[in-house]
């Protein structure tokens, strides 16, 4: 697909992938070998008939593709996005043996963007929802991310009053305040929420469950199934001396700011991000080099992914790597933090680090960095972003003791099913334990919404 | 959108403004704020509840950047784009026995609901209240009612006592004045003087902090502080601590942050700082 050029890309925030032409979708779609028993379904966490909508792409049918698509998924410019599909669908296309697999995310978006520019949110879709009047029942959503979004969809196209209750100001979740808009523009976000509401959702946002109502006060109003999926909107940190210091962050922090408050347009809008010109960003996941890119785009000169292992235990998807290398941030693998320095004004001046080896293969199955004595050595940066990971946000969690909580306060569920210790109470995404990206999170809405359905209709 | 009930100057660079925020309203508590945003390219800002009647809440500001200055241009009638809480813990108000309500600036509006509900759970209430000049005292009425005792002092002595709140607390305390627990809020470094003068007397003190926040509900982290030794988040944590376990040098650096980029803000809107 085509990029903007790195060297444009870094000074705005506009999409980095531009998407395919109808010309190259149709050429792309036309190498699909149409697999009689297609494993890139059977491999997709939202089921989608793969071959079908690429058949549809094939013979010029886009209105019929994206009606494909929509049957199993209700964000699939966002799906078309940000999927890790090399991990799934395109992992095991047939045509790995001797090619490259059919680029199947960017004909999703195709799909996606195709109808985005040639219709409006598709009434005939909430035509299609069930009239069946057994199904009546209300159902709350607890987060509008992914698995909220995804499992409020499901529920409404089969007849249920859903309603999504989202403690920002707007609608999305981590689509929103965490994904960087030149990896997936708010405009889409936008419309996918409002194709959700097209179906009969209804989303409140500024309303904070476990605040402005219980999930007791939830079921006395009427609600006869809840589906909880708040996310892991709560910042971990290092631990290490200096981490208060004006200019650390957390990646959730520098996220926020850039992406739900569009800091990048201050002073446009009114909140401010304070970047200096030589950033450290910990940790070798997605957020980081959300973060690492993030910090470009924002006036950094020089931008480093500091990371305690090797690149190959990086837990970032590589086109996200390669997107950022190419963008000239450098890494620092093998290396921990140890202590941030700061000025007499109580800002960052520079960070010690201490490099490693690996080791012996710890219980995750990756090798254990272990500390190389005396190598020490001062970063010389006047920004760290701490992007090591999340826990689940515990403002809910709180106020709902009787919720069942397993390891690092992840909600216990069923896999199944997705059901919580509380009757009619069913939870997915990061607040529960495995659902680690924007798909998992919707597979587990979709597995969700398959139970309440289930549980409210006998 | 959150209709904008009156919008008034109280003193100089100070409003008073009553918003209908039902949900918010139900289960607002003295002690919590909430977060609002003015409209579509407002930032999140949080203001401690200064009153709650109904389906209304009052918040108590003081022109100090961009969104409090857009604040002022109000009109009754008008809306905020979003408002959303009650944030951060309720205080704690049971009956202890004398406690001193400590207020500074823009902070004697919010020590209003927390002195009022300390007298209901039955003890005894001295208020200090410190501004400026004698335009700034604000609230003086609402707190005289709430109040067994109040003092009022002015940097320039232009009401009530000449001196700062430190003064009277420490005269209060020095004469032998039983006070089981002080609670103070307003500008950091008065909530800093006050812990360090109770500290050595050993008398329990909270503060309400003011920290930088972002989304107020723990996500971002933007308000941590150090509290014992340890990291707090003010928003989901406080906003009240134990002040003599705060490092408030650290609050006060990390209240500057963003100071170069609001003086930018405010330079190009022709907004005088």
């Amino acid at each position: 697909m085509r990029k903007q050029l790195p060297k444009d890309r870094i000074k705005n925030f506009n999409e980095v992938a531009l998407g395919m032409s109808e010309e190259e979708a149709l050429k792309e779609a036309c190498r699909c070998l149409f697999c009689k028993k297609p494993k890139c379904s059977a491999n997709c966490p939202v089921e989608i008939d793969i071959p079908g909508f690429i058949n549809a792409i094939k013979n010029k049918k886009f209105s019929e593709a994206i009606k494909i698509i929509k049957e199993k998924n209700n964000l699939p410019g966002v799906c078309g996005r940000v999927c890790p599909q090399e991990n799934q669908c395109e992992g095991v296309c047939a045509l790995n043996v001797k090619d490259k697999p059919i680029n199947i995310g960017a004909l999703e978006r195709f799909a996606a963007d195709w109808e985005n520019k040639n219709k409006k949110a598709r009434p005939e879709y909430a035509e299609a929802v069930s009239k069946d009047g057994l199904k009546k029942k209300k159902v709350a959503v607890i987060g509008s991310g992914p698995a909220g979004l995804t499992c409020a969809g499901d529920l409404a196209r089969v007849g249920y009053s859903v309603t999504v209750f989202e403690a920002l100001h707007a609608a999305g979740g981590v689509l929103v305040y965490g994904i960087p808009e030149f990896r997936l523009p708010k405009e889409i976000v936008k419309k996918e929420v409002g194709y959700l509401k097209s179906l009969g959702v209804e989303v409140r946002t500024n309303f904070i469950v476990g605040i402005n109502a219980t999930l007791k006060e939830l079921f006395a109003e009427g609600y006869e199934g809840v589906f909880i999926g708040t996310g892991a909107g709560l910042p971990s940190f290092m631990n290490i001396p200096g981490e208060n210091l004006n200019r650390v962050y957390s990646s959730n922090e520098l996220l926020t700011r850039a992406n739900l408050m569009k800091a990048y347009l201050f002073p446009e809008y009114d909140t401010p991000i304070n970047i200096g010109k030589k950033v450290a960003v910990v940790g070798g996941g997605n957020t980081a080099m959300d973060s690492a890119r993030v910090s470009l785009r924002l006036g950094a000169e020089k931008v480093y992914i500091v990371y305690r292992r090797s690149e190959k235990e990086m837990p970032a998807r590589n086109e996200e790597v390669g997107n950022a290398k190419e963008e000239g941030v450098e890494f620092l693998m093998l290396t921990l933090p140890k202590k941030i320095s700061g000025d007499d004004k109580g800002f960052v001046k520079s960070m010690e680090c201490v490099k490693m080896e690996l080791g012996e293969p710890d219980l995750s199955g990756r090798r254990r960095p272990v500390v190389i004595d005396g190598s020490e050595f001062i970063l010389d940066v006047d920004t760290v972003i701490v992007a090591i990971g999340q826990s689940p946000n515990p403002v809910f969690l709180k106020a709902t003791p009787e919720l069942e909580l397993g390891k690092w306060d992840k909600i216990v569920i069923n896999p199944e099913t997705q059901s919580t210790n509380i009757k009619g109470v069913y939870a997915g995404g990061d607040a529960t334990y495995g659902d680690d990206t924007v798909i998992a999170a919707m597979g587990a809405g979709k597995r969700a919404a398959k139970a309440i359905d289930k549980y409210l209709s006998t | 959108m959150f209709k904008i009930i009156s919008n008034k100057k109280l003193a100089p660079q100070i409003f008073k403004m009553e918003i209908e925020a039902e949900l918010v309203a139900r289960k607002a508590s003295a002690g919590q704020f909430v977060m609002i945003r003015i409209d579509d390219k407002g930032e999140r800002i949080p203001l401690t509840i200064a009153g709650i009647d109904g389906k209304k809440i009052t918040i108590v500001y003081q022109v100090a950047g961009v969104s409090t200055y857009k604040l002022t241009k109000k009109k009754e009638g008008e809306a905020l784009q979003d408002v959303v809480g009650p944030l951060g813990h309720k205080t704690e108000t049971k009956d202890i026995g004398t406690v001193c309500c400590v207020g500074g600036g823009v902070g004697i509006a919010e020590l209003y609901p927390v002195a009022k509900a300390y007298r209901s759970a039955g003890n005894k209430v001295i208020v200090i209240i410190g501004a400026r000049n004698k335009e700034l005292v604000i609230f003086k009425d609402e707190l005289s009612k709430v109040s067994d005792e109040m003092f009022v002092t002015t940097d320039d002595g232009s009401d009530g006592e000449k001196g700062f709140v430190s003064g009277v607390l420490k005269r209060l305390v020095d004469s032998g004045k039983k006070i089981d627990l002080v609670y103070a809020v307003g500008p950091a470094i008065m909530m800093k003087v006050t812990a360090n003068l109770t500290r050595p007397y050993a008398i329990k003190t909270l503060a309400s902090l003011n920290s930088i926040l972002v989304d107020g509900t723990g996500m971002c982290g933007s308000c941590r502080v150090e509290v014992g030794g340890e990291t707090k988040f003010a928003c989901v944590d406080g906003p009240e601590f134990d002040a003599h376990k705060v490092n408030f040098e650290e609050l006060m650096a990390r209240q500057l942050l963003f100071k170069e980029q609001e003086k930018h803000a405010c330079k190009i809107r022709g907004i005088l700082q």
